[in-house]
């Protein structure tokens, strides 16, 4: 699409999209949201990058094949399940550890979290792969 | 050390077709040092387990499942293992010049090796699930080798129908395990043999039983799953040689053994197995002096030496099942090789027209006639050891029914008779006997080999050995596993090294006698017995199974073919058909399972409050989203232009969702709006490939759909509405509260005030890894598929 409000939005919409997906991911473990509404939104923000300047520009954008992202994400909560078994309780079992940090108080990090970060980058590989290999089609 | 030997294999298996690349020719003799080894570690074992001992290993598995990782080595297992690793160690020396020069030997080393493993494994394995998994394991290998020449259709059938036969037999022993498993708690075999009067008091052990011998019997060819058994030839001789002398087919006899101290005192047992047992026997002896090829000899003999196997377990003679067992695959072994060794040098593969071999070949013939006499049951050699044992058994049946004793003796006599004349067809004919033809050979018979006749010579020399001196194996092997068979019950064994005694004059070696001389005279006579007989072929293959496979595999209804029916009917290519079965399946099995527990109407009631009393205020929100649904869903059906139907069906996506923030389940309607948005934009790519927009459907077509969607939306309605009446069990969500809420008392599992998302991300994190691994999958799937039809415009329509 060959339109220059679109673009000119897209461009300011994008970072906000993605920083929205990512809070939507990181907020999901108190409150509603998640890994897979936040792959989810983050997929649409890509898509919408693609409908403003093209398949070709998103792909320079994303840098490395959709394919690597599923990677990643599978990768991700694969791994998130040894702490667990290091510690000999069940794969997949959640460990938390606490860190203090300076001027924010305590900052709890936990397997639970990584889990979730793979399950947004599965998603976002899975969703943009399917999308464009439609797109590329046409 | 047990899982040490095991594992080795394995791993040799994995490393064969790099080793192959590396090593060439030399890649048999390396291979075979691993069986050689474990075949040594089992021999340091054969004395301390004959005195009773077993050396016992094992680990927790699955602990909620109580299954474990243990294995177990007693006198059956040590008697199994040395064949398992003895015979093996030949067989890949042998297999080594025998596929010399053939492209794919080093993969054949490893789906070798990985059977041998297999096979181990199973004999070792004291846990049913574990022994179940080994065995499916052979079932598997065991289809590649027999398959190995899978250029050949025949080929591919024989190891396709072996698989399928063998993989039936499986299930229903795995039904049958878990059954037995289940009435005896426990899935350890020495605890379920230990524990066996539990057995006795379950109206199941009946049903566990016949199922786990489903297993066995289909596993060991017995009547009437036999027919797999001959087909499976088509595999290259070391395959056959090792499948089926001392391997695969006795896996059922295998288990049959192990668990007969279990089943042992049951009538059932005792009738089933000696029945089909003898059913076995006298088919298979009948069939074997029919055919002349020398691999079928060899295969129906085999069958019929399952039939004895497994009868004499049933018939309680325990010590003629093992000396049976152990001669069995000494012969038979060494048999199978020659057919090999003649196939390989002389090109012929009917024994009647070979002949005057024996001059060419010396040490190969020699290793035929005496392993061909011991299968005939001649003195001075182990064959004639167990069929002697073999007929006392028959004759002092302990087991089975006593009303027709008469019957074991008289039905092993015959089948003694004609295992002779298969004996003499494979060991005589070829070797001794002047030929027929006057042509040449195909090719200039010479001798084999030096590895091709290591392991024929060996079991040959342990035939000869054993049958002069039988004492020799009675002590280490033969009485040990007589006493794992018999389990803690009292056996009468017959003391081997009196068999040659002149007082040792008995009924036994009268008949024995008879049976030879019967059978020499058969054999004589030989050709006009295959011409009387051959009108009862067709009784012959009438009565086994293999009637059965067939039609269900290439059956025909009119013109075509059942399997070509079924295809069409459930994989039709056309998108409405799969949706419409879909929907029709799910209303029958829905609105069955609906009608049969009945009371919607009442539950509907009762989910409805009393007309008076309901607020329509509050529910005007709801109504107004519902006639929105509905408008759209209707419209969705009517629209003419693709875009339009899409957006009309985006509008009910947005309505559900909308609902769901209604009735506060944020995370859902936030999944559903992110959903709902990137669908339209699926859906708006694809319908740039799809042709345009037409009306196929009859009037007709359409209303049966509108009947079908109307019935499952009215199905779906119900199952909702009724499961108000359900009252949930608190216990969940208490358990979710409990332990994740941060601010709950007590121990934590997981933190978190999300429970949709913790539940997701921690509770039941391994289904959600198995989730997105699909969805992972899925994505290359849908990219592979598009971009191969890209690359490939010629074949186009495969997306």
């Amino acid at each position: 699409m060959n339109s220059i409000i679109l673009r000119t939005a897209t461009r300011f919409m994008l970072p906000l999209l993605i920083l929205f997906s990512i809070v939507v991911l990181l907020r999901g473990h108190n409150q509603p949201g998640g890994g897979f509404v936040g792959g989810l939104l983050a997929t649409s923000a890509f898509v919408l990058y693609a409908m403003a300047f093209g398949v070709p520009a998103m792909k320079r954008l994303l840098r490395v094949p959709l394919t690597t992202y599923i990677a990643i994400g599978l990768g991700m909560a694969l791994v998130s399940g040894v702490p667990g078994l290091i510690e000999s309780k069940p794969f997949l079992y959640g460990m938390w550890a606490s860190f203090e940090l300076a001027g924010f108080g305590e900052l709890k990090v936990g397997t639970p979290l990584v889990f979730d970060i793979g399950v947004y980058f599965t998603v976002l590989g899975v969703c943009l792969l399917m999308l464009l290999t439609l797109a590329e089609e046409s | 050390m047990i899982v040490g030997t095991l594992l080795a294999i394995f791993a040799l298996a994995l490393a064969a077709p790099t080793l192959h690349r590396v090593l060439g020719r030399a890649t048999g003799y390396v291979l075979a040092l691993g069986p050689l080894v474990a075949f040594g570690y089992y021999l340091t074992q054969m004395n301390p387990t004959a005195s009773g001992e077993a050396v016992a290993v094992g680990w927790t598995w699955s602990q909620s499942l109580g299954v474990e990782f243990s294995f177990r080595v007693d006198s059956l297992s040590t008697l199994f293992a040395l064949l398992v690793t003895g015979v093996g160690t030949g067989i890949v020396l042998y297999a080594n010049s025998y596929l010399e020069g053939h492209p794919k030997r080093g993969r054949f080393f490893g789906y070798l090796l990985g059977f041998m493993g297999a096979m181990l494994g199973l004999v070792l394995a004291d846990d049913l699930i574990l022994l179940f998994i080994f065995w499916e394991l052979t079932s598997i290998t065991s289809y590649l080798l027999i398959g190995f020449d899978h250029e050949r259709e025949k080929a591919r059938k024989s190891a396709l129908q072996a698989l399928v036969v063998t993989g039936l037999g499986g299930l229903s022993m795995l039904a049958g395990m878990v059954l037995l498993g289940q009435i005896a708690g426990t899935f350890s075999v020495s605890g379920i043999i230990e524990h066996h009067h539990v057995l006795a008091d379950s109206p199941l052990t009946v049903a566990a039983m016949i199922l786990i011998l489903g297993g066995a019997f289909t596993k060991s060819a017995q009547f009437p799953f036999h027919f797999w058994l001959p087909n499976a030839m088509e595999a290259p001789s070391p395959v056959s040689a090792y499948l089926h002398s001392s391997t695969m087919v006795k896996a059922g006899v295998y288990l049959v053994a192990r668990l007969n101290p279990a089943f042992l005192e049951d009538p059932a047992w005792q009738w089933s197995l000696s029945c089909f047992g003898g059913a076995t026997m006298l088919l298979g002896a009948y069939l074997a002096t029919r055919q002349t090829y020398y691999k079928k000899v060899l295969a129906y003999t085999t069958v019929s030496s399952l039939g004895i196997m497994i009868m004499l377990i049933g018939l309680g003679a325990p010590q003629a099942a093992a000396a049976y067992i152990f001669a069995h695959a000494l012969f038979k072994g060494a048999l199978f090789l020659v057919a090999g060794i003649v196939d390989h040098e002389a090109g012929v593969k009917d024994t009647e027209q070979m002949g005057g071999l024996f001059g060419k070949m010396p040490v190969t013939a020699l290793v035929a006639i005496i392993s061909g006499l011991s299968m005939a049951g001649m003195v001075p050699l182990l064959g004639f050891v167990a069929k002697e044992l073999l007929l006392k058994g028959s004759l002092h049946a302990h087991g089975g029914p006593h009303e027709v004793a008469w019957l074991w003796p008289t039905i092993s006599t015959i089948a003694g008779a004609f295992m002779a004349v298969a004996g003499f067809q494979a060991g005589i004919r070829p070797f001794l006997m002047r030929r027929s033809a006057t042509e040449d050979y195909p090719k200039k018979p010479h001798e084999a080999p030096l590895p091709m006749l290591f392991g024929p010579v060996v079991l040959t020399g342990l035939t000869l050995i054993g049958g002069v001196l039988p004492a020799l194996f009675t002590a280490p092997i033969i009485n040990g596993t007589t006493a794992s068979i018999a389990g803690g019950h009292d056996v009468e064994l017959v003391k081997l090294d009196a068999i040659y005694m002149a007082t040792h004059a008995s009924t036994a070696l009268l008949l024995s006698g008879i049976a030879l001389v019967a059978g020499a005279l058969l054999f004589v006579l030989r050709k006009p017995w295959r011409a009387i007989t051959r009108p009862l072929d067709r009784v012959a293959t009438a009565i086994g199974c293999e009637r059965i496979y067939h039609l269900l595999f290439n059956g025909t209804v009119g013109p075509v073919s059942l399997a070509t029916v079924q295809t069409r009917f459930l994989q039709s290519g056309y998108l409405r058909v799969y949706v419409q079965v879909t929907v029709l399946t799910t209303l029958m099995l829905g609105g069955g399972l609906l009608a049969w527990k009945g009371g919607v109407v009442d539950s509907i009631a009762q989910a409805l409050p009393p007309f008076g009393e309901i607020a329509w205020t509050e529910l005007l929100f709801e109504a107004v989203l519902v006639s929105m649904i509905c408008v759209a869903a209707i419209a969705s059906t009517q629209m003419r232009g693709r875009l339009s139907t899409i957006a009309v069906l985006g509008v009910v996506g947005y309505c559900s969702a909308v609902i769901f923030v209604l009735f506060g389940a944020p995370d859902v309607a936030m999944t559903q709006f992110a959903v709902e948005t990137l669908t339209v934009i699926i859906f708006v790519l694809v319908v740039y490939h799809l042709p345009r927009f037409a009306v196929y459907s009859s009037r007709k077509a359409k209303s049966l759909d509108a009947l079908l969607g109307a019935a499952f939306g009215l199905m779906m309605a119900a199952f909702v509405v009724s499961s108000f009446a359900i009252t949930a069990d608190d216990g969940i969500s208490w358990f979710y509260n409990h332990y994740a809420l941060p601010d709950a008392p007590g121990e934590h599992v997981a933190y978190g005030r999300n429970l949709v998302n913790i539940i997701l991300v921690d509770f039941r994190a391994l289904d959600t890894l198995g989730e997105i691994t699909v969805l992972g999958l899925a994505a290359v799937g849908v990219y592979t598929l598009l971009k191969l039809r890209q690359e490939r415009p010629a074949q186009g329509g495969m997306a």
